[in-house]
């Protein structure tokens, strides 16, 4: 791919970004403003600077890849992500905003009354935030490698730098700014070119063959195998291979491969014939353990669909840069009206991808054997299009996959740095908030660099499923159920969150290997993980009825009454509205 | 540290906690500003019928989307109904429950003060 364009259109997002983010520092003066931007954040900014900062690299490049390399099914990752906020604003918005905590600690310690409790919920926000931000940081790796062949760490290194930047030295009201611009930038990134791309598609004879199952390459194509790849067939093969399969070297030969599993070497060539189908492939032993890529759709039992659609419905509330956003609406019901904007501005956006997913399996199939399923998105304009349009229109995107990454980074390094500076460093000068910025970012920056491949997409259904197991019971009881009890809490989370988390840790790791049922029951746990940290909440709350904490009729009472009704309207001269009620 | 305006720009306090202060002066809302037992019946009754607002339209969320996995596995050829229900399909419905959902939550609020102010 041409990159004299897309390096300069990545150079420009990056300015961009900083210079909105520096126009925000000019006016960021208070405590108030740096944290939550004084509460002063309409509905319409709020909601494009939420659904900014949510559309994430999973969002911009994982599902059109997930969608070309498996097919339809993985369209519930979109569906997930959206409903999410419907069901944040079913039961959290409002409540969360009236409760007047920056943060989900402050959330838990408002409503328990309990430091340890809120120890707690910090240390699953920052691991939630730092599993989040360890993709941001590896897709803009394979972002940069994709467009330049730059090393796969510089991409990460320039974000994690102007992220670390920006935060530091602005706090929320700018990342509000830069959030609302980014969301723009990343609709514009995808929609610009998804009109001309369909027109090309047109041009072409409106070919209608991107429901088929399995994809199928239109014309002969060369494909290069850059790492050792298994393949899965299920009827036989007739290919042309330069290089090594199966242990035997060939050299442009003609090799008829009969059903079942064959190894390609790394370095080998395969030519595809026309009207081939697009075989499954496998990259090592390593791919049967990642979730979202292991298999095709016929091994993925219909258990894992309804583990990520529960995980996705109900992990929205409790990711970190979610919640914060919350508290910059100015009262309950803006907060409300906020979500709704969301959803619809998130859902037109989610319209995208699936298109650059249909047309990948039209136009570039070979990218399921290549193993960059991700870069679909940036290679399709080119691939289509191609000539000065098609670089001009890949620049496009490039640039917003930068901003995607940018934008979600920011605010996930945001929440974190809150939690660490708050509780975790010793004193809460601002000084310390950019002492924990710095800490914020460096642990995923450094992780990214030991782990590797962890692919984009199982990274954050990760972090959806521990969210969904810790948070969700945490918000959903705090808000609606007068006898949570601070021992309840501690224990729900830890149970629900932690077993979530091993058995994640546990399928990553390789035990217990193979597929079956116990597989699919660790790979996706948020079906059993969800129940367990809401009954283990409920029963040990019930069995410490004694531990209720005293002001819990005054504080659900703010969690639910309109702002009219509350103590803050009455007194507008109170310096201090977020803490009035408790009593 | 008043004295110096860079230095008063940046200084972060954390919000005190647990420091309410009693309630200031009289208001027609005694009952829930003092926390009666007939306050907090007041509030419960909000409550719940916010809390019926929300599991009314997580009902009709879990209806439409439930089913839709078994579908889509009985039938593996209507690949294209696939692609349109969950790519094109599902994001109105979503956008018309939660609006639908806040005209509720709001009245229920407009009624709870009406009911109390008019006590």
């Amino acid at each position: 791919m041409n990159s004299s364009y897309a390096i300069p259109a990545v150079a420009l997002v990056v300015v961009a970004t900083v210079l909105v983010g520096a126009f925000g520092l000019r006016i960021s003066r208070t405590t108030s403003d740096f944290y939550v931007a004084s509460r002063t954040v309409g509905p319409r900014l709020n909601a494009a600077a939420i659904s900014g900062e949510y559309l994430s690299a999973a969002s911009f490049l994982g599902i059109a890849g997930l969608v070309l390399v498996q097919g339809p099914d993985m369209l519930w990752y979109p569906v997930g992500y959206t409903a999410g906020y419907l069901v944040l604003l079913l039961f959290v918005a409002a409540p969360l905003r009236r409760s007047g905590a920056y943060t989900l600690p402050d959330f838990a310690e408002a409503r328990l009354a309990s430091q340890g409790v809120r120890r707690l919920a910090g240390a699953f926000v920052v691991g939630v935030g730092w599993l989040y931000l360890l993709p941001q940081l590896q897709g803009a790796g394979l972002t940069l490698n994709v467009l330049s062949g730059a090393p796969d760490w510089l991409g990460g290194v320039i974000v994690a730098v102007v992220v670390t930047a920006i935060v530091a030295a602005g706090g929320m009201r700018s990342i509000t700014f830069v959030q609302a611009f980014q969301f723009w930038l990343k609709l514009t990134a995808l929609l610009v070119p998804a009109f001309f791309l369909v027109l090309a598609w047109q041009a072409d004879g409106a070919p209608g063959r991107p429901f088929d199952e399995p994809a199928t390459f239109r014309e002969q194509r060369s494909v290069r195998v850059d790492d050792s790849l298994t393949l899965k067939l299920d009827e036989p093969l007739t290919v042309t291979v330069d290089g090594t399969v199966d242990g035997r070297a060939h050299d442009g030969d003609r090799v008829a491969l009969p059903a079942g599993t064959h190894r390609i070497e790394a370095g080998a060539r395969l030519v595809f014939a026309a009207d081939t189908p697009v075989p499954a492939a496998g990259h090592g032993a390593d791919d049967a353990l990642s979730p979202s890529r292991a298999e095709s759709r016929t091994e993925r039992p219909l258990y894992a669909t309804y583990g990520l659609i529960l995980a996705t419905f109900l992990g929205t509330m409790g990711l970190p840069h979610v919640v914060v956003r919350f508290y910059t609406s100015p009262h309950g019901v803006a907060a409300r009206r906020t979500t709704v904007a969301v959803l619809g501005l998130i859902g037109a956006f989610y319209l995208l991808p699936p298109l650059y997913g249909a047309l990948g399996r039209l136009y570039a199939p070979e990218l399921t054997l290549t193993g960059d399923a991700d870069a679909a998105v940036l290679l399709l304009p080119d691939r289509v299009i191609g000539g000065v349009g098609g670089d001009l229109l890949g620049a496009l995107v490039a640039g917003g996959a930068f901003a995607a990454f940018l934008s979600t980074a920011s605010g996930l390094t945001m929440a974190v740095a809150g939690v660490l500076t708050q509780d975790v460093l010793p004193s809460r000068a601002v000084r310390h908030f950019r002492l924990g910025t710095l800490l914020a970012m460096a642990v995923p920056l450094v992780a990214s660099a030991l782990v590797g491949g962890l692919p984009v997409a199982d990274a954050v259904g990760l972090a959806f499923a521990v969210s969904a197991s810790s948070f969700c019971p945490l918000l959903v009881l705090g808000i609606w159920w007068r006898r949570l009890t601070p021992p309840g809490a501690a224990a729900g989370m830890l149970v629900g969150g932690g077993s979530a988390l091993l058995a994640v840790a546990a399928t990553m790791g390789g035990f217990p290997g193979g597929g079956g049922s116990l597989h699919a029951l660790l790979a996706w746990p948020a079906l059993w993980s969800v129940p367990l940290g809401f009954l283990t909440m409920v029963l040990v709350s019930l069995a410490t009825p004694g531990r209720v904490p005293a002001g819990t009729a005054a504080i659900l009472a703010r969690f639910h009454l309109p702002e009219e009704l509350g103590a803050e309207e009455l007194r507008p001269d109170d310096p201090d509205p977020h803490v009035k009620a408790v009593p | 540290m008043p004295q110096d305006p860079a230095e008063r720009r940046v200084t972060v306090t954390g919000p005190p906690r647990r420091t309410g202060r009693a309630s200031g002066y009289y208001r027609p809302r005694t009952e829930i500003d003092e926390q009666t037992t007939l306050g907090h019946t007041y509030v419960r009754s909000l409550m719940r019928s916010q809390l019926r607002a929300g599991l009314t339209v997580l009902a009709v969320l879990g209806l439409l989307v439930g089913p839709l996995p078994l579908l889509f596995a009985a039938l593996p050829d209507a690949r294209g109904l696939e692609w349109a229900v969950l790519g094109f399909g599902l994001y109105a419905p979503l956008v018309l429950l939660a609006r639908w959902y806040v005209r509720r939550a709001e009245r229920n609020e407009r009624d709870f003060v009406r009911l109390v102010e008019d006590r």
